[in-house]
Parts: structure tokens; C-alpha cells; sequence
């Protein structure tokens, strides 16, 4: 059973994509360019679709999906943490 | 099952100007705002034809007149239109319209308001449409090979589903179509935001890097220039955001999956400009669907494919819509919009070849004639592209 995915280990977030996960959930992921998974417990009730830390990330870090940069932390984030607007912003525009 | 796609036929209305159609629409065609009421007048009144009414074309100039050409030129032209009734307030630009539709060899006539009221006009309009409809009606399909299918993209509400899930699918997909000769499209200008290295990485040579790069900074110019804010309230959606999306760079890097990992962009286009061969082409284009798919239209692309991650809805009067989704929840509350479920692709119970063939049996059904969800449903947003202000 898989509850996110990860596009690369490199990356810092993976993507819930089961319905329902709550704080303290025990969650298996698949890091897919790797094909290995990997295991976190959500420390956040997070939406499917959203997105769950997997490194530690301090305000003014750069955040890493898909290899890239995808934008900035403006609110430290922890590892199985809820990671979105309210913690990350563009850095474009 | 994986299909040899360098056999694989299609069937198809074959065109006067040697084009491929998979539908075989009359049209009624308004050239403004104010002909609207006429054109579905006529379209009610002869059964099998089809009104195309929008918002624009009085006192436009300049390039954003040239755009309203083309794409109403664009859209007749289109080989999934058999015919075209064009109708405008005046004779004027009804007659630019009509010749620019002509030079395709379909027919096409044109009917002005002026001195003569919509009464007269929905008459004289009804009875040439009649007789487009009925000589349409005896027209035959034929087998045509994958080299002369035009297949268009661009993904809608999405959310973080789509880049590891519909959208790949579609790159998968277009991977598999590029090296049998389709002539393929992605666009979404600002939908680049943050991958734009990437796209110039895959462009065939240094002119079309070039001609990308300019379209893209043209429209990162446009957006500084308008702009309130960080553009978070819309770019990002409200839709992109509720599905999980957060940054701009975040959805352009979905985005682009759609073009796969292996087909080079082989040339950039203009908005509702036709490509000149096959391969896969960058056109500069909104990121609002129904925007973004009458372009697509209008350059001649027959087939769509939609991938969405929170359920867009969105059709097209003419060039089918095949809607494909990732997320396990969509599928389940939105399934009369979905034509290929790839949710399996996120729980590991299906490979993205798997989600490309998956795809490429609906291109080919939709191409042969099933109508696709959004046909069925009656969606047909006609929505013209817009520069500026009317003089």
C-alpha cells in the first residue's frame, strides 16, 4: 500500500495520495525514479494530493521536487510535516 | 495491450486540401459578438449543425485583429469542420473569414446583417446550411496512418496528482506518437514559470531555443507588467491550490512531463498558428483551458488530451477532448468527466507504458468516432484569446 510518492530521493517532499492521513499515521512511500520505498510517520493531518516533508527544512531553504527548485521555505518545516502554502512560497513573479 | 503504432490506422474524414478530420462538423460560424443570436438561430433551425457564438470582433486592431482572424479562420479550416456558414454584422470581414476558410477548399459561404435584418439573413443562412448538412452526411471515413494525426495537450486543474500521474501518462504517450510522424502540441506560456531550462534544454536546435526563450520572457514581461501580487491567487489556482499545488514552479514542473522525456520541441508557434510539419511544437498560449484548446483548434489539431488532477470540465465545439486523471478521489466524484483512469499508476498497479497504451486506445477510439466525455456531456467552450483593449 502506498501513501505518497516521492519523484526522486533527492527531493524534500512527497505526495499523499491516499485519502484521510492524520497526525501520528505510520506512511509508506515510493520514491519513483528509484523505485525503493521508505517510511514516515505524518506529524500532520494532511490532504490527499498534499504534500509531507521528508527532510528538515529551515525558513529561507530551498525546496526540492522533481530534482528542481520549487520554490522557498518561509516557515521551518519538520520532517512529516504538512508542506505548503502556509510554510513555502515562489520564488518567482 | 501495447499497439504497433508504425501500422496503426485511424479513421478519418480526409479533407479537400489532403487533411485529416475525426469529426465531421457543419458549423455557423459568427464573426462578432452581435451574430451571435443569428448563428444559433440557424443552428436551431437545421439539425446537425452547430453554432460557435463568443464574445468578440468589433473594433479590434492590430495583432489582436490578426489573432481574431486567425483563429476564426483557424477554426473553419480545421478538418474536423466539413463546412462553414460564417455570419457578421457586416460584408466586410464576414468576406476576409470566408476566403481565408476557402483557401482549404471546404465550403464555406458568408451571410452580413446589414440591410437585410437577422430575419432575411437566418433564412438565406438556413438554406445553405441545409444543404452543407445533408452533402456532409454522405461523407465516408478512411484508414489514415498515425503521420497525419494532430495531437494537441494541455492539463487543467491540476493538482500534485498530475505531474506524477496524467501528465507523465500523456508524455508517455507523445514519446510513443513523435517517432511515427503525428505533429504533436504543449503551449501554457506562464505554465513554464521555473522549468523554462528545461523546455530550452529540449528544443532541437539554437533558432527554436531562441524563438522559445522570446515567447516565454514575452510573457513574463506581459505578467510583470499587469501583475498585483505574486500572482498566487491565480497562478497557482485557487483549484491548483485546494489540490495540493503551491508554487508556480511546483505546477510548471508538472506541466511539463506532458512532453515526455525523449520527443525534442521541433519548432514554436504562434497563438492559433497551424505548424508547418509534423514533431512537437511549442505554442505560445494562455494557461486557461478553454483558451489554451481553441488555440489549439484553430491551429488544426484534431484530438485533445486533457489531463486533470481536481476535475476540469472542459470541452470544445470542434477537437475532442480526452480527459485522463491521477487522483484516486476525482475519478470517484467526477468519473461522467473522465475518459482514462490512470489512478493505479500511484498505487504501483500500473506502469506509465501501461498509462500511455491506456491512453493511445482512447486517442484511437475518439479518433475513429466515440464520442469522448465531454462531447457527450455537451461541453463546447469557444473561448477567443484577447491581447487588449477594443479601439
Amino acid at each position: 500500500m502506498i501513501d505518497f510518492v516521492v519523484h526522486d530521493e533527492g527531493d524534500s517532499v512527497g505526495v499523499v495520495v491516499v485519502e484521510g492521513v492524520k497526525a501520528g499515521e505510520e506512511l509508506t512511500g515510493w520514491v519513483m525514479d528509484q523505485d525503493v520505498e521508505i517510511q514516515f510517520k505524518a506529524t500532520s493531518d494532511i490532504p490527499i494530493g498534499h504534500k509531507l516533508a521528508i527532510k528538515q527544512m529551515k525558513e529561507g531553504d530551498t525546496v526540492i521536487k522533481y530534482s528542481t527548485d520549487i520554490g522557498k521555505v518561509v516557515a521551518d518545516i519538520g520532517i512529516g510535516e504538512h508542506a505548503h502554502v502556509h510554510n513555502i512560497k515562489t520564488k518567482r513573479w | 495491450m501495447s499497439q504497433d503504432l508504425s501500422t496503426a490506422t485511424f479513421s478519418g474524414y480526409r479533407r479537400e486540401n489532403g487533411r485529416v478530420g475525426v469529426r465531421n462538423h457543419v458549423i455557423i460560424l459568427p464573426v462578432d459578438d452581435l451574430s451571435n443570436a443569428a448563428c444559433e438561430a440557424v443552428a436551431n433551425n437545421i439539425s446537425g449543425t452547430m453554432a460557435l457564438p463568443h464574445s468578440y470582433g468589433r473594433l479590434q486592431f492590430g495583432e489582436d485583429l490578426e489573432l481574431h482572424f486567425r483563429t476564426l479562420i483557424g477554426t473553419g479550416s480545421n478538418p474536423n469542420v466539413a463546412a462553414v456558414v460564417v455570419i457578421g454584422i457586416e460584408n466586410g470581414w464576414t468576406q476576409k473569414i470566408v476566403d481565408g476558410i476557402a483557401a482549404t477548399g471546404k465550403p464555406v459561404t458568408g451571410f452580413g446583417i446589414e440591410q437585410h435584418g437577422d430575419h432575411e439573413t437566418i433564412m438565406e443562412a438556413s438554406k445553405v446550411a441545409k444543404e452543407y448538412v445533408q452533402w456532409a452526411s454522405e461523407l465516408t471515413r478512411e484508414d489514415a496512418p498515425v503521420s497525419e494525426l494532430w495531437v494537441s495537450t494541455k492539463c487543467g486543474e491540476s493538482d500534485t496528482t498530475s505531474g506524477c500521474g496524467s501528465n507523465p501518462t500523456v508524455g508517455n504517450a507523445f514519446d510513443k506518437l513523435y517517432p511515427h510522424g503525428a505533429t504533436l502540441l504543449f503551449g501554457e506560456t506562464s505554465e513554464i514559470t521555473g522549468g523554462e531550462h528545461l523546455v530550452a534544454e529540449r528544443c532541437r536546435n539554437d533558432e527554436v531555443r531562441e524563438r522559445f526563450m522570446f515567447m516565454f520572457n514575452r510573457y513574463q514581461d506581459m505578467i510583470e507588467r499587469f501583475k498585483t501580487s505574486d500572482l498566487s491567487d491565480s497562478q497557482p489556482t485557487k483549484g491548483n491550490i485546494e489540490g495540493g499545488l503551491t508554487t508556480i514552479e511546483e505546477k510548471a514542473l508538472g506541466n511539463i512531463q506532458k512532453i515526455g522525456k525523449e520527443c525534442l520541441v521541433d519548432g514554436v508557434l504562434d497563438k492559433a498558428e497551424a505548424p508547418t510539419g509534423p514533431g512537437l511544437w511549442f505554442m505560445d498560449s494562455s494557461s486557461a483551458a478553454a483558451e489554451m484548446v481553441t488555440l489549439a483548434a484553430a491551429a488544426g489539431y484534431v484530438v485533445h488530451f486533457f489531463p486533470t488532477g481536481q476535475g476540469n470540465i472542459i470541452g470544445n465545439p470542434i477537437l475532442p477532448v480526452i480527459k485522463l486523471c491521477a487522483n484516486p478521489r476525482t475519478v470517484r466524484t467526477m468519473s461522467e468527466h473522465v475518459d482514462v483512469d490512470v489512478s493505479g499508476l500511484l498505487r504501483k498497479e500500473m506502469t506509465p507504458g501501461e498509462a500511455g497504451d491506456k491512453l493511445l486506445e482512447s486517442m484511437f477510439r475518439t479518433a475513429n468516432g466515440r464520442l469522448t466525455s465531454a462531447e457527450a456531456l455537451g461541453h463546447r467552450e469557444f473561448v477567443l484569446t484577447r491581447l487588449y483593449e477594443s479601439a
